[in-house]
């Protein structure tokens, strides 16, 4: 559990950092609409948006809430909604 | 006096005090949780509404070079920051203060890398503390914008021309909503006194143009002697200012210091920022539970208010100074300066450093849990434990 010297982490230490944590709005994916278009997966600054068979998913551990899928969507796919 | 109350994001009470106040130009480059502000400026600026120019800097140091050179010729200028953006500044702020400009600064409190993190503490605007810059610190979002109007006026007195900064707790401040009343953009400009009146500027037109940045081997010392003096003069007129505002505006949060219940008190609490609300409600807590504790808001950082801490403090028995910045090597950051401020005074209450840097959750339970600490304090255990780092977790170490 100690602390390291200078906080060093271990190997993609900054992936336990839990982003997701800082979110006031949740994204909310409808994928009737998601045409799988991959605008969101780019323009996601935590690259945590994956575009699948299934359509969006967006990765809540690391979602901060930016809300630029949704805004950047083409099919209105995405609403931003206050989180719980 | 026209007003009006609305329920407001903090940031945007702070845009609408800067925009009222006419500036000349703005340059800012955004950094949590300063965002807001200077997002909310922008806004402003693409729809219209605000005097002057809007510069979308590249950097910090950009923002803060080109508001730099905005006052060096005269305008009223106006920059906000944050944590590693304060840093990025620093150089350009000594340069802004020693060359007596009074630009206007919010420093949005957020704590410093490493290790990254948004959280809230002191850290930021206090690593400023030696340049010559004056920093007030806001308690509630009302303060807040009323502080950054009087920030103008305060800073373009000519006792004064020195930076002011108004300091406020990230996210606390800037990112909750509460009812602020707002005053009339012609009221405000009457209070301040109307466009910025500058004592000497960069024009090329003079018959002997000025110039700024000029070394010197000799006279070093002299300069920086000018700026304790101006310094001084601060003092008065930061408690100047605030009752003028209070005359006009009907709105006051203390001059230099603001001592709550500290008449009789055996313990004081003293605190900046936004943790003075929730340590008022303790006060009280306490107090009704027959506990003789009292509270000394520091809402001047700089000037440090030394004869006020004397003054309300000296007759306590023990002193808690609540630290949000640390100073490795020697403690806190306030604390310290608390001592010193006692050192040559004969009798000084025990005092005894609380430090609670990174974000550490400061609400009235854990100020309840300080003064139960304080209380405890005697003059043999102080010797022993002089500082305590709240909730510190031991298992990590």
């Amino acid at each position: 559990m100690a602390l390291r010297v200078g906080n060093v982490w271990g190997p993609a230490g900054s992936k336990k950092l839990n982003t997701g944590e800082w979110r006031t709005e949740d994204p909310v994916v409808d994928n009737d609409k998601c045409v799988k278009c991959k605008i969101c997966e780019r323009y996601c600054p935590e690259g945590c948006i994956d575009i699948e068979e299934n359509g969006c998913n967006i990765n809540m551990f690391y979602c901060k809430g930016c809300g630029l899928c949704a805004y950047e969507c083409p099919k209105e796919a995405i609403k931003m909604s206050i989180s719980e | 006096m026209g007003k009006k109350v609305s329920v407001l994001e903090g940031s945007m009470a702070v845009a609408e005090a800067v925009r009222a106040c006419n500036t000349d130009v703005i340059a800012a480059y955004p950094i949590s949780p300063q965002t807001h502000i200077v997002e909310d400026l922008s806004a402003f600026a693409a729809d219209g509404k605000l005097h002057g120019k809007y510069i979308c800097s590249d950097s910090e140091f950009s923002a803060a070079s080109a508001v730099y050179g905005a006052s060096a010729a005269g305008g009223r200028a106006y920059t906000a920051s944050s944590s590693q953006g304060l840093m990025l500044m620093i150089e350009v702020v000594y340069n802004i203060a020693g060359m007596r400009l009074p630009v206007v600064f919010t420093g949005v409190n957020r704590t410093v890398s490493p290790p990254i993190s948004i959280n809230n503490d002191h850290q930021d605007t206090m690593t400023l503390r030696d340049c010559g810059i004056v920093q007030i610190h806001a308690e509630s979002i009302q303060e807040a914008y009323d502080a950054h109007i009087q920030a103008f006026k305060i800073a373009e007195d000519h006792r004064v021309l020195l930076p002011v900064m108004i300091c406020m707790d990230g996210w606390t401040l800037t990112h909750s909503f509460t009812p602020v009343t707002i005053f009339d953009d012609e009221d405000i400009q009457e209070f301040i006194g109307g466009p910025i009146n500058p004592i000497h500027c960069l024009n090329p037109k003079d018959e002997e143009p000025i110039s700024y940045g000029v070394g010197t081997d000799t006279l070093l010392l002299e300069y920086k002697y000018q700026m304790f003096e101006a310094m001084k003069n601060a003092e008065t007129v930061i408690e100047e200012v605030a009752q003028e505002y209070k005359d006009k505006f009907g709105f006051f949060n203390g001059g230099l210091v603001d001592a709550y219940k500290t008449e009789d008190a055996e313990v004081i609490l003293l605190a900046l920022g936004s943790v003075v609300s929730s340590a008022r409600v303790a006060v009280d807590e306490l107090r009704a539970e027959g506990q003789k504790v009292g509270l000394l808001k520091l809402r001047s950082y700089r000037p440090f208010p030394t004869n006020k801490i004397v003054e309300y403090c000296k007759n306590a028995r023990v002193l808690a100074v609540l630290d949000k910045a640390v100073s490795i090597g020697i403690g806190g950051v306030v604390a310290p300066e608390v001592k010193a401020a006692f050192a040559n005074m004969g009798a000084t209450p025990l005092i005894k450093d609380y430090i609670a840097s990174g974000g550490k959750y400061l609400d009235v339970a854990a100020i309840k849990d300080i003064f139960e600490d304080a209380w405890c304090v005697s003059k043999e255990s102080i010797k022993e434990q002089e500082f305590h780092f709240v909730k510190l977790l031991r298992e990590y170490l």
